[in-house]
């Protein structure tokens, strides 16, 4: 058996050409797809990771999501490489370490590019610009809102169980000192009475942008135990992709989150019920009751009552974001959601000083981007 | 000073969307290999992968899957609408489109009511918005 033990199964390539003409990167990433799948003689819905380049020119961010909703795919493994000329190269040992990994089992590797003679000026022309935004739904606001409209419509989830959510994760804030809104407490009656951004969600109930910044690193387990603080180990991981705009989404009541937790409770061999922290992405209040659902702590429709009847502070029968979530501690762009991780080794290394879980050993993070369309979700556990 | 809305940018391939809205039609790409109705325009059917598409006149009717009521505008343009109502319109056909809800006041919005295609022009194109069935007849086209 080879190091990697995984095969190239399928090709495909365009004949190449000076000049394109109206056509889109990805129309071109469409057709050499369905060939190279083809020629593997796989099925479309074989495919379950998805490797692109970052020039995908009708979209600069998201572009994973997008090649999948346009695709139809959707990926439990999906990244950008951006290795220049080597990406194509890059990609094929990364789609053997995620086959390995058990996190898919066969992987479009897709390269494709567009020549206009002029090129566009807009440097976002995806389906999003072309058939939302001319529609006043510019933004994440819009997409949210619509889940919480659903969640409400259809379980009856009221504001005020929302609201109570949000303002547990204030007074958690308040004991981190390094919290943006940790001066600033607030009550439900706040966040009831504070302005409509997109009824039915209100303005605290929106993650505010700030600057900031988060890094970790990763090493061998074997490594960590040498190194000077108690390691913390990555117990199980699941991802899923399912679509990039709100009106691809499969599902407005359930997220991509749901299989993604389920394959990182498998895993690591536990299950929603044994997690000492729950650390969760709360980019809107509404994404907190969907993910307590599909983490299968409540059953479907019961994430606002959830929400509401559990203490979730440090000390609580539940601690969930004890750092304040993004909603108090801040939402410093893509290192807001890595503040979720951090926080769960600060309390998985039992040094979250002032806010410590009495014996913490596993959390939960989850990640979510889009529009409830990206979903990475994460085991740690504390090594005994 | 009026700041322009974003208008629709179309591609060769979503061209024929765009003009079918100029003519009050809307036209949606089918796919004979699965037999189901793709939106948006796409250079293959998602389900299938069958690039053999074709343009259908579809119904324009549809109901109310979500919708959300816009106070504060991602974009500044449509400051001077607030509130107006975005929704995503499930299609007689099966694609779900996002759109507006107009004819009716914000609150007069539901899940699952059921619209029609009402066509808007907004900075010289023309847009398929919905307007509920029951304040259909005193919308005039």
């Amino acid at each position: 058996m080879s190091h990697w033990d995984c095969a190239i199964a399928g090709i495909a390539e365009l004949t190449p050409r000076r000049r394109t003409e109206g056509e889109t990167t990805l129309g071109m990433i469409a057709r050499v797809s369905a060939e190279a799948v083809a020629d593997a003689g796989l099925e479309p819905a074989a495919i379950d990771g998805l490797l692109v380049g970052p020039q995908v020119g009708e979209t600069p961010q998201h572009v994973p999501a997008t090649v999948s909703e346009y695709l139809g795919l959707r990926p439990t493994m999906s990244n950008v490489v951006d290795l220049g000329g080597a990406s194509g190269a890059g990609m094929a040992w990364r789609a053997a370490a995620a086959i390995n990994a058990g996190m898919c089992e066969a992987v479009l590797c897709v390269l494709a590019n567009t020549r206009e003679p002029t090129p566009p000026r807009s440097p976002n022309r995806n389906p999003i610009r072309e058939f939302d935004v001319p529609f006043g739904a510019s933004g994440a606001n819009a997409a949210y809102a619509m889940i919480a409209q659903a969640h409400m419509h259809h379980y009856g989830t009221t504001s005020e169980q929302l609201a109570t959510a949000v303002a547990a994760q204030r007074r958690n804030a308040a004991r981190h000192p390094q919290a943006i809104f940790r001066d600033a407490p607030i009550t439900v009656d706040d966040v009831l009475n504070s302005p409509w951004v997109a009824e039915p969600l209100r303005l605290l109930e929106v993650v505010m942008p700030c600057a900031g910044g988060a890094a970790f690193v990763v090493t061998s387990a074997r490594r960590a135990r040498t190194l000077g603080q108690p390691p913390v180990l990555l117990a199980g991981a699941g991802e899923k992709v399912t679509h990039r705009a709100i009106s691809g989404a499969p599902d407005l009541l359930s997220g991509p989150l749901k299989p993604a937790m389920a394959r990182a409770f498998q895993q690591a061999g536990v299950d929603a019920g044994q997690m000492d922290l729950l650390s969760l992405y709360d980019c809107y209040s509404i994404m907190l009751a969907v993910t307590v659902e599909d983490a299968g702590l409540c059953p479907p429709g019961q994430g606002g009552p959830w929400l509401a009847a559990h203490d979730l502070s440090a000390e609580g029968d539940q601690p969930l974001n004890t750092h304040g979530g993004q909603l108090s501690f801040g939402q410093a762009d893509l290192a807001g959601g890595m503040s979720h991780i951090i926080e769960a080794v600060r309390q998985l290394r039992h040094q979250a000083e002032g806010r410590q879980i009495a014996d913490a050993r596993h959390a939960l993070i989850t990640g979510n981007g889009a529009t409830m369309s990206e979903a990475t979700a994460l085991v740690l556990r504390r090594e005994d | 000073m009026t700041i322009v809305k974003p208008g629709p940018q179309a591609s060769p391939l979503s061209q024929p969307f765009w003009d079918g809205c100029r003519e009050r039609r809307l036209r949606l790409q089918y796919c004979p290999d699965s037999g189901q109705w793709v939106f948006y325009p796409r250079a293959l059917d998602p389900r299938s992968w069958s690039t053999h598409l074709e343009w259908r006149d579809a119904s324009g009717r549809g109901t109310v899957a979500s919708f959300i009521v816009v106070h504060k505008p991602g974009h500044p343009a449509f400051q001077e609408d607030t509130p107006y109502v975005v929704a995503l319109i499930d299609l007689e056909e099966g694609p779900r489109i996002l759109s507006n809800v107009v004819g009716c006041a914000p609150e007069q919005v539901r899940i699952g009511q059921a619209v029609r295609v009402h066509w808007v022009e907004q900075g010289g194109e023309v847009l398929p918005k919905f307007v509920p069935e029951e304040f259909a007849h005193k919308e005039k086209d």
